[in-house]
């Protein structure tokens, strides 16, 4: 049976039909699907999400899709807070006591953003200044992309983009072949058509060698 | 840096978007999409759009175009009207708005904004506050159902103490209607949005009065805002969004051009 070359995930979140439509105005083809085979074969995968991160990662154990996620070793873009769950884990912790367990495949963690008393959440268009990594090719700097978050990682060799408000943290975060940006490039006019064009340019060979982080490069 | 935002409101009734002045006598401006898709390609950070009558007349917005919307257009937008319960907020975040915005039914139940938020998150739940200057008590208070007149009806709200309410049970923006000066364009309420700028931990964005470029200046650096709506001038054609986003950065106001 044929199916899209780019899947994304079905994780029951409530974004999920604009970050579809965002593919589908730059002309990609892609399918909603949490079908464990079809995100194995997908040429790409997206993993998209908004709310909390324990209300997602429980949706993604729900659904036995963390071992197929990790496994994978084609492209992967993870939303805001798709993002989000790429990484070790979550200090939003909602009404428990512990952290939230992510997927690990970043080396990192999500904490508060500090906005040293300005309005949370970081809302709005912001500047972001991204480095050399193929997902930002023709992205200038300072471009504006649209923000809707409180938590945040913080800057490292992972980071892949720059923003700051009240603190300098990473607009974008990747790890070989796994890739996460905090704002949300389907609501972000042009330029986030541009980086999800660069996001349908990869493929699984994309990947053989590593790419250098914003830390070796610019810092 | 955070660009301020300029947010053109449409106001929605049966399908069209209409605009009355001080939220009476709605003339029909035009067609839901194009219009928006118009605005974000002028410049617009963010559409909002208000299904005024739903409150009022016990209506939910009517979703057909909330999809139609998200499909076309590539900047963040905010439905609001007569969502009262999680599952009326589940389908418009999943016909592809960003946020919903709640103004009467949280009045009527304050907790709503708890439940919204402990389900979907603070950053998509915006309050719209429809609030008037009471010139007898000195004091800005709030108005429930304003979407229609005979409906429309005080509470026991002072505005200040509604700001603070809405903060502490979770609402990620707070959207004040200054309802004295809607639609006749004399200029946002500065003093009393410089009021609630301070005890607003959140996005907060200014509604109600916008008639010149000027008074979208002044809102920013007077008042302190996040971001301004405004319908009429807009819908008129008397501000265009291009050219106010570079008077306003001329003047040393963060834009996104």
């Amino acid at each position: 049976m044929s199916q899209s070359d780019t899947i994304i995930i079905d994780t029951g979140c409530a974004n999920l039909s604009s970050v579809r439509y965002a593919f589908e105005r730059i002309g990609a083809d892609v399918e909603v699907s949490d079908d464990i085979d079809k995100i194995k074969a997908a040429t790409r995968v997206v993993l998209p999400g908004v709310g909390t991160a324990r209300a997602a990662m429980q949706a993604l154990k729900d659904k036995a899709l963390i071992d197929t996620i990790s496994s994978l070793t084609q492209p992967v873009l993870g939303v805001c807070l798709g993002m989000q769950m790429l990484t070790r884990a979550s200090q939003e912790r909602g009404d428990k006591q512990r952290d939230c367990e992510c997927l690990g495949l970043i080396d990192t963690n999500i904490e508060r953003l500090d906005s040293k008393g300005l309005p949370l959440p970081h809302m709005g268009w912001n500047q972001i200044s991204p480095g050399d990594h193929p997902l930002f090719a023709g992205v200038a700097e300072g471009s504006y992309v649209y923000f809707v978050h409180s938590y945040r990682a913080p800057l490292g060799d992972f980071t892949i983009a720059k923003c700051e408000y009240g603190e300098g943290f990473s607009a974008a975060i990747a790890k070989d072949n796994f890739m996460g940006v905090q704002f949300h490039p389907e609501k972000s006019a042009a330029v986030g058509a541009t980086i999800l064009r660069n996001f349908m340019k990869m493929n699984a060979g994309s990947f053989t060698g590593n790419h250098k982080s914003m830390k070796e490069n610019t810092l | 840096m955070l660009a301020k935002r300029i947010v053109p409101c449409l106001d929605v009734r049966d399908g069209k978007v209409v605009k009355g002045v001080q939220f009476r006598n709605h003339e029909i401006v035009g067609d839901i999409v194009p219009l928006a898709a118009r605005y974000a390609l002028d410049g617009a950070d963010e559409l909002v759009f208000y299904d005024i009558t739903a409150s009022a007349h016990d209506r939910v917005v009517d979703k057909s175009w909330v999809s139609r919307v998200a499909e076309q257009i590539d900047i963040p937008f905010c439905v609001a009207g007569g969502i009262k319960s999680i599952d009326q907020a589940r389908e418009k975040l999943a016909f592809g708005a960003d946020k919903i915005s709640i103004n009467s039914p949280a009045l009527s139940d304050p907790s709503l904004i708890d439940r919204l938020q402990d389900e979907f998150g603070r950053q998509c739940i915006a309050i719209g506050i429809d609030s008037y200057y009471d010139a007898d008590t000195n004091s800005y208070k709030v108005k429930q159902f304003t979407g229609d007149e005979a409906a429309t009806k005080d509470t026991q709200w002072y505005t200040q103490d509604w700001v603070e309410e809405v903060q502490r049970r979770g609402c990620g923006e707070i959207v004040l209607n200054v309802m004295n000066q809607d639609g006749v364009r004399q200029g946002y309420d500065i003093k009393q949005l410089a009021m609630v700028r301070a005890i607003c931990d959140v996005p907060l964005i200014a509604s109600g009065g916008a008639g010149t470029m000027e008074h979208f200046l002044e809102v920013f650096t007077q008042a302190g805002v996040d971001a301004a709506l405004a319908a009429s001038v807009f819908h008129k054609g008397i501000i265009e969004i291009e050219a106010l986003k570079r008077y306003l950065l001329d003047n040393g106001v963060q834009m996104r051009l």
